[in-house]
């Protein structure tokens, strides 16, 4: 089972459609059980996750970021896990990094700085992007990939985290599903 | 939360509206009313009936016109926003979009130069699931405009129902086209939603039509008990 964590404003809320359940549908779609749970009413993963990815927020919703311990399971977390946007910004500040305001919304150029388990080869691949903030320092986290205005892809250099300051779910679902697929295979549908 | 909807009448705002209403407030209807058909940002066929829809919704309508030029609009936009917000005091903006960058980054970037949040209830739906919602919660569709094969002048004025839907399905998967028609190829207009306290009756319409172009313009329509 995958756990999305929802970091929306609040527990069920409208921005859940637009931010959660395509992320779900693209894990669903992938052929993995999905689980949303919101993340005022976590502290650690759900002991039977196999993997956890950290959805978006609206461009105006911070509320996630008021506090930070609220997400200091995820260092202690044993499974993989994927940071969107503002999931890549709590991924950050838990591994020690720091988030500055920063704009960018709308289709942007991505270069993947270094080969990558997650995005793959050096090159560049446009992405969607909407976030007021953006990582200030990696902290421990190497860095990427970038767009001209910020730093758009972590990882952490011994453990399966990553973050992506895109969102995948606008023609590059293919993230998500790389990232189930690499990390849970065993879960997954069996191959053709 | 206070919202205010951006809505061209079609059935994705009137969604989005209801949507919207399930989990804040909605406190406006907001209409860009363009004189261009072929605005990108903008849906002209029966736009000034945004009025009886707002009227039957108990809601106040912001309107305001515009030529329509590419960028000029969203300033117009931004102006209608900006009244919406100081008449009703929203504090965010509702949209029907569903795929359209080109749409909701210019949107996005609007809500951001004047703080407010901006929601998309619709955005990257399954489609499929979305239209059986949309006709099982009672909304009445009608097809408003035909652009592109192979829809025809028959199209127009048709109420949208589950035969329809099979038959879109069929249509979307040989033409290569969303269910929803989100590439433009059909426009819908919404004679009743589930929050409508009265229902929109057209009493006289006429259609224009050529070469899989086309428009069910209504002349006269009146709110009518449900």
């Amino acid at each position: 089972m995958i756990l999305l964590v929802d970091l929306c404003y609040k527990p069920g809320s409208l921005s859940r459609y637009e931010f959660v359940d395509p992320i779900a549908r693209i894990v669903a779609g992938a052929g993995y059980g999905v689980t949303i749970v919101h993340y005022s009413e976590i502290r650690k993963p759900m002991p039977d996750a196999d993997a956890v990815i950290l959805c978006g927020t609206a461009l105006a919703d911070n509320a996630f970021l008021a506090d930070p311990d609220v997400f200091s399971w995820i260092t202690a977390c044993s499974c993989p896990v994927l940071g969107i946007c503002a999931g890549m910004q709590a991924i950050v500040r838990c591994f020690g990094g720091t988030i500055t305001e920063r704009c960018e919304i709308g289709m942007t150029d991505i270069r993947v700085t270094a080969a990558d388990p997650l995005l793959g080869t050096p090159r560049t691949f446009s992405a969607y992007e909407l976030h007021g903030f953006a990582v200030g320092s990696p902290g421990v986290l190497t860095v990427c990939a970038e767009s001209a205005c910020c730093i758009q892809a972590v990882r952490h250099p011994s453990r399966p985290v990553y973050g992506v300051m895109f969102h995948p779910e606008v023609r590059n679902e293919w993230v998500v599903e790389d990232f189930v697929r690499r990390e849970v295979p065993e879960r997954g549908p069996p191959p053709c | 939360m206070k919202l205010g909807v951006l809505c061209s009448g079609g059935k994705d705002s009137l969604f989005a509206c209801w949507k919207a209403m399930q989990h804040e407030t909605v406190s406006c209807l907001i209409s860009v009313i363009s004189a261009n058909e072929d605005s990108y940002m903008f849906h002209t066929p029966n736009i000034r009936l945004t009025r009886l829809q707002a009227e039957a919704a108990g809601l106040p309508l912001v309107e305001i016109e515009t030529a329509g030029e590419k960028e000029e609009e969203l300033a117009d936009l931004e102006d209608a926003i900006r009244r919406s917000v100081e008449a009703y005091g929203i504090e965010g903006i509702v949209t029907g979009a569903i795929l359209s960058v080109y749409q909701a980054s210019r949107v996005q970037r609007i809500c951001r130069e004047l703080g407010l949040w901006c929601f998309n209830p619709l955005w990257h739906t399954d489609q499929d699931a979305y239209m059986e919602e949309l006709i099982g919660a009672g909304f009445e569709v009608l097809i408003a405009g035909v652009f592109s094969a192979p829809f025809d002048e028959s199209w127009l004025g048709r109420r949208m129902d589950h035969a329809m839907l099979a038959e879109l399905r069929s249509i979307a998967e040989k033409w290569h086209i969303t269910l929803t028609g989100e590439g433009g190829e059909l426009e819908t207009f919404v004679a009743d939603a589930p929050f409508f306290s009265r229902a929109i009756t057209v009493t006289r319409a006429h259609t224009a039509y050529r070469n899989h172009n086309g428009r069910y313009l209504i002349d006269q329509a009146e709110l009518t008990a449900k």
